[in-house]
């Protein structure tokens, strides 16, 4: 009897799992010009988890998260975000799927010919949200990047940091259920580097959102793994007793596959050598 | 340059010619749906056609000019000096007034479009503006298309109109005409057949300007070296399809309207 109770909660907290995953990748593979990028990639991000991308230069990560977003399109393997089939989603159907998701990209990608208020209310104007409201909540999301006093400048006149922070703003306004951010501290300088986690930390521990943070930078991500954003000082701080976040976990690519995927523990006690190397 | 087979070369311009042609129908057929960009479609009329007119209104009165002069030599020849009105009216109506608007438009605004969208495309702002869920041909190029077709055919008008003027200015100071007989053989030579000939091969111009430069921006890769290959590979095709149609738009008239 304990054994038939035991297997259903099981089976419901399984079910549970089910319903709460976000992104879910399955036997994904594409090619670009016969060349393999990904292949049989397979994982699952869970409501509420943050997944730090990590792996060498030129081993899929940007192309995973485009994936994610239904900018490319697999050659193979299925893609659930939100338990929605994106492989086979129309493109207008994938524009109001992507309305739940933000994305920072790489090199920012904001609109040159954009202030930053229009660069960052885009969506919202999209949306036809008034203007009265769309600047109150470009106000607001400037401010939790920390950049309100940039709203009337244009991207060629901020400085590397302050892109990412506006890209960052820009992804967040719309309040989106799942955040990609495709090496948002590529190219900084550390300390620009420790505040745009620091911004990536606060959406994690204030809003709970689930996110995918590619990083090229091991310290950038055990920063995020060991610390969290206290909210009445503004900053982040070690967890005590160094302790991890447990909504933080690892994924770790290598030339197109999965090398790693769990949590910070495993990571660091992994016995596999490429990986130890890649640490160290 | 790598070595490419002629199987692979054919299925390439078969792939190029096929996204050409889904691009060309996704743009005309986006504006008969939401949501639609009227301020991105002023703003394009804004710089294509206000934007293009100095030049516009330079080349075209500059060819009439050169046009009066070229051919008075010819008519003096048969004593027919007095018909030079009549040729440069029917020449820039029919021929130069649409084809040098639409090289000049390409020069200048294919380039644009190839340009600005390609340096879109390399800095991911074509993907940002999908991920932020808008549809980019919608957004870029619906709107370059049709400010295109609709500026073209009035610069055209333009580009004549200023052409007949500048033949006239010739004819009067340089080669002793009368005003009023250039401008009155200028209006007799001219038929319907003509300026629908002159008009319609502007739509197919601007067709070609827009859909070709919109789509070597679109298919831009390769850095700031790639922007700059799809923008002289925009005005050269663009150049070269606005004369090749501009045969087979004459032929078709001469066709319909016997002239």
């Amino acid at each position: 009897m304990a054994e038939t109770v035991s297997t259903r909660d099981d089976s419901q907290e399984h079910d549970l799992r089910e319903q709460s995953t976000v992104v879910e990748f399955d036997n994904v593979s594409i090619k670009f010009d016969l060349k393999p990028v990904l292949e049989d990639i397979s994982f699952k991000v869970f409501s509420g988890e943050t997944r730090i991308i990590l792996g060498p230069a030129g081993g899929g990560k940007s192309v995973l998260m485009k994936l994610t977003n239904g900018l490319l399109q697999p050659d193979s393997g299925t893609i659930r975000v939100f338990g929605e089939d994106i492989t086979s989603m129309p493109e207008r159907d994938l524009y109001k799927l992507r309305a739940r998701i933000g994305m920072v990209f790489q090199e920012s990608a904001l609109f040159d010919s954009l202030s930053v208020e229009d660069n960052v209310a885009y969506r919202l104007h999209e949306e036809h949200v008034s203007e009265e409201e769309a600047h109150t909540r470009v106000v607001e999301a400037l401010k939790f990047v920390e950049l309100e006093q940039a709203i009337q400048k244009f991207p060629p006149e901020l400085s590397g940091g302050m892109r990412r922070r506006v890209s960052i703003a820009r992804a967040i306004i719309s309040k989106p259920d799942l955040i990609l951010y495709d090496s948002p501290t590529g190219g900084l300088d550390p300390i620009t580097s420790t505040t745009i986690i620091e911004l990536v930390m606060k959406q994690r521990d204030v809003s709970h959102t689930t996110s995918l943070m590619i990083t090229h930078r091991l310290q950038d991500a055990f920063t995020l793994a060991m610390n969290r954003f206290n909210p009445e000082t503004g900053k982040m701080q070690p967890i005590s007793n160094g302790g991890v976040d447990e909504s933080t976990k690892f994924l770790v690519l290598n030339e197109g596959k999965v090398v790693f995927d769990g949590t910070t523990h495993e990571l660091v006690s992994s016995t596999d050598p490429w990986l130890r190397a890649y640490l160290a | 340059m790598p070595f490419v087979s002629p199987e692979d070369f054919a299925k390439q311009k078969v792939a190029a010619i096929q996204e050409y042609s889904v691009l060309s129908w996704h743009a005309v057929s986006a504006l008969f749906s939401r949501p639609r960009y009227w301020s991105d479609i002023y703003t394009q009329m804004d710089s294509i056609g206000v934007g293009s007119m100095p030049i516009i209104v330079l080349t075209g009165f500059f060819t009439g000019c050169v046009l009066a002069l070229q051919s008075a030599t010819s008519l003096k020849a048969f004593g027919a000096i007095s018909m030079t009105g009549n040729l440069v009216a029917l020449s820039m109506v029919k021929e130069l007034g649409p084809v040098l608007t639409g090289l000049m438009v390409s020069g200048r605004n294919a380039a644009g479009m190839a340009s600005e969208i390609g340096s879109m495309r390399v800095t991911e702002q074509i993907d940002a503006m999908r991920a932020l869920g808008t549809d980019p041909v919608r957004k870029l190029v619906t709107p370059r298309l049709y400010a295109t077709i609709f500026m073209l055919f009035f610069l055209t008008i333009v580009a004549d109109a200023v052409g007949i003027a500048g033949g006239a200015l010739v004819s009067v100071a340089l080669l002793g005409l009368n005003a009023s007989s250039y401008f009155h053989a200028s209006y007799r030579a001219l038929e319907y057949a003509d300026v629908v000939q002159g008009l319609t091969k502007p739509l197919f111009s601007a067709f070609i300007i827009a859909t070709v430069g919109c789509y070597f921006g679109m298919s831009t890769k390769g850095g700031t070296q790639g922007v700059g290959r799809s923008t002289t590979q925009a005005v050269v095709i663009s150049s070269v399809f606005i004369i090749i149609v501009d045969f087979i738009v004459s032929r078709a008239m001469i066709g319909i309207f016997g002239r």
